[in-house]
């Protein structure tokens, strides 16, 4: 006769009805899966800095070497072309239309330079990244002829005057409406230096950002004039000027192209710029300059990057060098249990 | 306050008092919305993301899409709102269930079936066998001639044994069919949560009987969710219905539990805000200045001359909302993503499934992973926690001779099986009275078997022995016991029954053989209450060496004893002992007094020993987890000596002279308080000694202690290190667990009983062990386990993974923020502070969401150590206890990170993509694309340990950062046309890129690699060991031991050192009022125990808060 006591039946019964299946086995749910499991032992250390040095230090040279084959003529003109007479009153020659702001001068080149060379104007305190500013544009309107209209997040350059018959400006936005308006000439030896304009947008811009049968319209007619005006029969898409002027600058000193020279310069070869100054750079104390360049692999001539690859590379030679001593002088047997302060000294856990 | 209850009178009772509806619902149809809205937005994290929201639609002060913010937003509240509306339903159904379940009921004197929810107070309830009692309930009447049934209170309690029940004597001898006739009026106190004290007066109405009024104890009721066993039918008058039932009132509504990180995570979220407010309010005034002086002059940017009213606070909300992604929404939904993914790696383990059962582990609470690394007291249960409550007979000593000695199994021992069939006439006096000296109630089974209803597990036990040795008690009806011994048939009258109390410590039968009528006494009961009252002449000094040496193996003994009564004497006696029985004023005194006088000259037969098995691996878990800095304190509702024992046995206090346990005791105020002073002086003196102080307190001292002397309590409980609390309520274990609490300890409760779920819904986490008490506590339970011994694995394997996890990830959150919140913050210097944001809608959305979320994701199967290492070093736990990898002055480490990365990209961007080349989107992806490098080497740096799936992450999110970018760069409409590949085309920008990640992550790997050879932590030490295989490995291994009694005893000469407390026999007792033996407090208490496991040193801090 067997003999089941009651309580363990009941505790059995209990536990089957509960009984979930044995839930499946993988590695994922044992947490088992292989890992790798570095550690960070001296030799790991040391040889991680010592390759950073190594490379980064010829990289660093080389684009420090092709940066300085950079040849870049800056010259500011925004000071230099102010008539001495109004040196006080900058607003007033600026802001009166009746004075003829051509402004020439003579600049030397000091070394050769190969074309293409860039044609920049640079502009220095000038906050295109003001959040006013960079909202103040309407990017279906510069794309499509249909959304003409659509003018939203333009104002205050989104319709012209009531005057005027409250029209839809094209294209809205004070990125537009504040368009840079400086022109140059440039000649050398009574040569003139052609500036090509063609070509200086980004042609994705031009392809998919401004349409091909969008032309401006009742564009710098309200009271205040801010800066360019555009040919109304050339399609947005050919205004390279405003499109790269469109591109907003993350900083506020920054380049825009110009133009393109596409023939050398010679060595001391003297340049005669003949500048319209008619940008108001003034009011805000901005600068202006006019900045001929070459390019190479690594852009303009900006040594930043070279320096700093050669700094870092440096510092981690030096880095490795120096744990390399210390671990040549201060021998540390890793995973030694004496470092384990319950095996040194009970109790001291605390 | 008091309730009159009027029998049966509908009327009088319909108003006043509840129905019997069970609601345990939250919400209802028609207020989940407004009310689960409202509690989520009383999370302050929630009400900030909706007004960042809200200002996001106000297009004038925007940097971005508002769908950014409201996307994830809606979707948080989604998921959580769902969560709960199932949760609820489920409430809803078992509600329903048990709301809608049919019972008899009489109303107006007629019987009628209706739903358990409409019973009103005053109705008289009839339940048949095995039926769940719908209230609670003063019997009146049951099929038993002597008015007694018997309950299982395990839902109410935890105790799995029959509980005798009887109906008030007023209602003794009225007809089954005058039963629902009856009319009366119960004067009852207001409902209370207490389920052992119910003092109320029955008055019955003529023509039952006149006036008298009956007194009723607890014994006379049946409360709601007990069951009916054993008994045909009864039935009763409900006296409290619903939620006012005794166990409706206990059934508190658990509060949803915090984990220690998350309210230190909430905390750093605070801070965060606090500096998040300053930068706005700095940035704010200073944009509202530059603009006054700079911007007006700036003709281009066209500021009107006269601005609308709130032209001053545009800027700094502009920056608020710029800045509101430093509180990153992603981290409450990674956190709930993680916890649920750590539930689910408990759930799975293999190695937490009970094999016996098969029961896996679970984890109920999702949301409380972390807090298992950060234990700091474990509060345990004793008997089925610790214990496997499975009494088993391992061994006896009939008349001088032991049995079971050799193989540790009485049963199979060959010469008490020889002794048996050659009918030796002690060894059968021995089995009759282990058989018959009980109150256990063989029912046979369908399958022939015969069950037994034993109300203590130890006669449970001797009456399967008994069995086992062919003396099988297969029935009983009325007073006849029925046992078949080898197939003849014996029969005996049961004529008296001298229960078990804790005072008189042995019970006795009276009965008549009706084979030749002789009368007899048999007696059980410890040895000390046995031996004593032994006939003149007989020797005992080997039944005293038995008890000895039993109790020293952790045995629990029982003396048996018998002796023939003359019939003259019997009668006289019976006399006495019924006037005792009747008497109303100190009845068990006069009782115990009048068992007294027969009980002696008794024939001793001999001692049981009955082993509860400690469950495998007990002790090693307890020195493990010792070793963790974990403090343990037992709280259990088993007698003083008993505790001890079971505690010497498993490590849980260390014998003399390693240990020390101090006593607090007395029955009055200023004993309890002397004993304290002297307990808590000696404690003080000894915290600098390396030595192992315990201290042991009953529920009677304690109860004082904790309503007098709460602030001398605590401040004991902060010092003790261990602590045995005996004969503890349910209710006390919740208190002690507060006590604790209120200290700022981090507790554990672990138990497997109904009694101790207050106590585990009360702990920081509760763990149940789905045992054989049922599942009672495991429901209520954030964890249940299978063993006791899982708790290892679940607190050094899960919670401290767990822990490391999360202070990674949520740091690691805030830092990705910061750090694009910083660049942010950066470049509103050089755009004219007028908030300009650097990144685009979607970069910033993405960003947050899914760039820098899913690599951080795999961290969840990061292991910085081994689980074999930290078994073997679980002194390891100290670190997560401490709460070291996340605390403000790491979470310092992360903001200064992300400040360093922040200027790192931002200066690089900035100087490499000058002049010619400062587009703004252009600049903005070479700035993206700099956090996305340097996120993705942070998480390589920080990650332990690569797995396949790690390296996928975080290389492919990599990949997928710039597959995601071109699609944009393909898209004309995009703000980003053909960026991504201008730049990719560009060598420039894998220049300045790789400037950033060596510029970014160079100092930082120099740091840690000086950190981690030269000042290195515990953990990175043992990381080293561990995978390069160091001496470490072989040091401090705790092998696990099997433990059984078998083992030890080869061991074990026969001849044991004297001094010993000896274990007492574990009878079931009502009582509360145990006898104590009083340990002088202060004085060593005098130990020898055979196990001398701790041999080596075990030490650990005392209380981690101290550091």
């Amino acid at each position: 006769m067997s003999v089941e006591s009651s309580s363990t039946s009941v505790a059995v019964t209990d536990a089957q009805s509960k009984n979930v299946r044995k839930p499946k086995y993988s590695r994922f749910s044992q947490q088992e899966l292989d890992a790798w499991q570095p550690i960070l032992t001296p030799s790991w250390a040391i040889s991680i800095f010592t390759v950073i040095g190594l490379i980064f230090i010829p990289v660093g040279l080389a684009s420090l070497f092709a940066s300085e084959s950079v040849v870049e003529v800056p010259f500011r003109y925004d000071d230099e072309c102010l008539p001495p007479d109004y040196k006080n009153d900058a607003l007033a020659y600026i802001q009166n239309d009746s004075i003829n702001k051509t402004c020439t001068r003579k600049l030397t080149v000091k070394n050769n330079m190969q074309a293409p060379i860039y044609v920049y104007y640079q502009l220095g305190n000038f906050y295109q990244n003001h959040r006013r500013y960079v909202k103040s544009r309407n990017d279906k309107q510069l794309r499509n002829k249909a959304s003409e209209g659509d003018v939203s997040s333009c104002s205050p350059e989104d319709y012209t005057s009531n005057e005027m018959g409250h029209k839809p400006i094209v294209p809205c936005g004070i990125i537009a409406w504040s368009l840079f308006n400086d022109t140059y000439k440039l000649s050398s030896n009574n040569k003139d230096l052609v500036i090509n304009k063609k070509n200086i947008a980004w042609k994705s811009d031009q392809l998919a950002k401004f349409g091909s049968d969008v032309y401006p319209k009742n564009f710098q007619t309200g009271g205040l004039i801010g800066g360019a005006r555009l040919n109304e029969s050339i399609p947005l898409s050919e205004q390279e000027d405003l499109i790269v002027w469109m591109r907003t600058a993350a900083l506020p000193t920054f380049r825009k192209l110009y133009g393109k020279i596409e023939t050398d310069i010679e060595v001391n070869e003297e340049v005669t710029l003949v500048i319209e100054n008619n940008y108001n750079t003034y009011e805000f104390g901005g600068k202006k300059s006019l900045v001929l360049s070459t390019t190479t692999w690594v852009g303009g001539r900006n040594h930043f990057l070279g320096m700093a690859y050669i700094l870092i590379g440096g510092v981690s030679l030096l880095l490795a060098v120096g744990f390399l001593l210390l671990y040549v002088m201060q021998p540390r047997p890793l995973g030694d249990p004496s470092y384990l302060s319950w095996n040194k000294n009970p109790g001291s856990l605390r | 306050m008091k309730r009159y209850v009027y029998i049966d009178d509908d009327e009088s009772s319909h108003d006043i008092y509840c129905d019997n509806r069970i609601s345990n619902r939250k919400y209802t149809v028609l207020n989940f919305l407004p009310k689960n809205l409202w509690e989520q937005f009383s999370r302050f994290m929630n009400q900030y993301f909706l007004l960042i929201a809200c200002l996001q639609l106000w297009p004038l002060i925007t940097p971005v899409n508002p769908a950014s913010t409201w996307g994830p937003l809606i979707f948080i509240f989604a998921v959580s709102a769902s969560k709960e509306a199932w949760d609820d339903y489920n409430r809803y159904l078992s509600d329903k269930k048990a709301n809608e379940k049919e019972v008899w009921v009489v109303k107006k004197s007629v019987k009628k079936l209706i739903q358990a929810q409409d019973i009103h107070v005053g109705n008289i309830v009839w339940l048949r066998e095995n039926d769940e009692v719908p209230s609670d309930l003063v019997l009146i009447g049951t099929s038993d001639p002597q008015g007694v049934c018997y309950v299982e209170t395990a839902a109410l309690d935890g105790e799995t044994d029959l509980k005798t029940r009887v109906i008030p004597s007023a209602c003794m001898g009225i007809d089954v069919e005058l039963l629902h006739k009856i009319k009366g009026v119960i004067e009852c106190p207001s409902p209370d949560k207490d389920i052992r004290r119910f003092d109320a007066n029955m008055r019955l109405f003529p023509p039952f009987i006149d006036n008298d009024i009956c007194p009723l104890t607890i014994k006379n009721t049946i409360l709601q969710s007990c069951y009916l066993r054993n008994t045909e039918w009864a039935c009763g008058v409900a006296v409290y219905t619903g939620n006012e039932t005794k166990m409706g009132m206990s059934r508190g509504i658990p509060e949803p539990k915090l984990t220690a990180m998350d309210a230190m995570i909430d905390k750093l979220t605070g801070a965060i805000f606090i500096f998040q407010i300053v930068v706005v309010l700095v940035l704010g005034v200073a944009g509202n200045v530059w603009k006054d002086t700079e911007a007006k002059q700036q003709w281009y940017v066209l500021y009107p001359h006269e601005g609308p009213w709130y032209e001053l606070l545009v800027i700094p909300l502009r920056f608020e909302l710029l800045c509101s992604i430093m509180i990153p929404i992603s981290i409450k939904v990674s956190l709930d993503l993680v916890k649920s993914l750590y539930a689910k790696f408990i759930d799975w383990d293999h190695q937490m499934i009970d094999l016996e059962t098969s029961i896996p582990s679970n984890a109920t609470n999702t949301a409380i992973s972390e807090d298992l690394g950060q234990v700091e007291y474990i509060l345990t249960d004793k008997t089925g926690t610790l214990t496997e409550n499975k009494m088993i007979f391992r061994r006896c000593c009939i008349s001088g001779n032991f049995y079971g000695n050799e193989n540790g199994d009485a049963l199979k021992d060959v010469e008490l099986l020889n002794a048996v069939s050659s009918g030796s006439s002690d060894v059968i006096r021995f089995l009759t009275v282990m058989a018959i000296c009980n109150t256990v109630i063989p029912t046979p089974s369908k399958t022939g078997d015969i069950l037994y209803k034993a109300q203590s597990q130890d006669e449970d036990a001797l009456v399967h022995a008994a069995a086992r040795l062919h003396m099988v008690y297969f029935n009983k009806s009325g007073n006849i016991l029925g046992i078949k011994f080898n197939s003849s048939i014996l029969q005996y009258e049961v004529l008296e029954t001298l229960e078990f109390t804790s005072e008189r410590k042995r019970m006795s039968v009276v009965v008549k053989d009706c084979q030749n009528g002789k009368i007899l006494l048999l007696s059980k009961g410890a040895d000390e209450a046995i031996l004593p009252y032994a006939r003149t002449g007989q020797q005992t000094r080997h039944f005293i060496e038995a008890v000895e040496q039993y109790a020293h193996l952790g045995l629990r003994t029982l003396c048996l004893a018998w002796r023939e009564l003359k019939r003259d004497e019997y009668r006289e006696w019976s006399l006495m002992f019924k006037e005792a029985s009747s008497t109303l004023v100190d009845r068990e005194w006069r009782v115990a007094d009048v068992c007294q006088r027969v009980e002696h000259d008794l024939d001793i037969l001999g001692v049981t020993a009955i082993e509860d098995r400690l469950q495998d691996g007990v002790p090693e878990t307890i020195e493990t987890l010792r070793k963790a800095g974990i403090n343990f304190w037992m709280l259990t509702g088993d007698k003083q000596n008993t505790a001890i024992q079971i505690a010497l046995s498993c490590n849980f206090i260390s014998p003399e002279p390693k240990g020390q346990l101090l006593s607090i005791d007395g029955k009055t105020q200023d004993d309890v308080c002397r004993s304290l002073e002297r307990v808590l002086r000696t404690m003080r003196i000894t915290t600098s000694e390396p030595k192992d102080v315990a201290f042991v307190v009953d529920g009677w001292a304690l109860e004082i202690a904790l309503n007098h002397y709460r602030k001398a309590f605590t401040e004991l409980a902060v010092l003790a290190r261990t602590a045995i609390c005996c004969r503890v309520t349910p209710s006390q274990k919740a208190q002690l667990v507060q006590i604790l609490k209120s200290c700022d300890y981090r507790t554990l409760a672990i138990g497997d009983g109904g009694n101790d779920v207050r106590m585990i819904q009360q702990a920081d986490i509760g763990v149940g062990i789905s045992g054989r008490e049922g599942l009672q506590a495991a429901r209520a339970a954030d964890y249940s386990i299978g063993k006791f011994r899982f708790l290892k694995r679940l607190i050094l394997v899960h919670g401290r993974y767990s822990y490391n996890r999360t202070a990674f990830l949520s740091q690691y959150s805030f830092y990705k923020s910061l750090l694009i919140c910083f660049i942010q913050i950066f470049f509103s210097f050089i755009s004219g502070v007028s908030g300009t944001s650097l990144f685009n809608s979607v970069s910033l959305m993405a960003y947050n969401v899914f760039y820098t979320s899913v690599p951080v994701l795999v961290s969840v199967l990061d292991k910085d150590l081994s689980e074999k290492t930290v078994m073997q070093h679980p002194q390891i736990l100290f670190y997560c206890q401490a709460g070291r990898l996340l605390n403000p002055s790491t979470f310092a480490g992360w903001f200064g990170r992300s400040l360093f990365h922040a200027i790192v990209v931002f200066v690089i961007s900035i100087h490499a993509y000058a002049y010619d080349k400062s587009e703004m989107e252009e600049v903005s992806m070479v700035a993206l694309s700099g956090c996305i490098w340097l996120q993705a080497f942070v998480v390589t740096m920080e990650t332990n340990s690569f797995t396949i799936l790690q390296h996928m992450a975080i290389w492919g999110n990599l990949a997928a950062f710039y597959a995601i970018n071109w699609i944009f760069s393909a898209l004309p409409s995009s703000g980003m046309y053909t960026i991504m590949f201008r730049l990719c085309r560009q060598p420039s920008y894998w220049i300045a890129i790789f400037l950033m990640v060596a510029a970014g992550m160079g100092p930082i790997l120099g740091i840690k690699y000086f950190r981690y050879t030269y000042r290195p932590s515990k953990i990175n030490t043992l990381q080293q060991a561990e995978r390069l295989g160091g001496p470490i490995l072989s040091l401090g291994t705790i092998e696990p031991q099997q433990r059984s009694i078998e083992k030890d005893v080869s061991t074990l000469s026969i001849t044991q050192p004297k001094n010993r407390n000896p274990v007492y026999e574990p009878l079931l007792s009502d009582s509360p009022n145990a006898t104590r033996r009083s340990f002088g407090a202060g004085t060593p208490f005098d130990f020898f125990q055979s196990q001398s496991r701790l041999t080596h040193s075990t030490s650990y801090t005392r209380n981690c808060k101290d550091n």
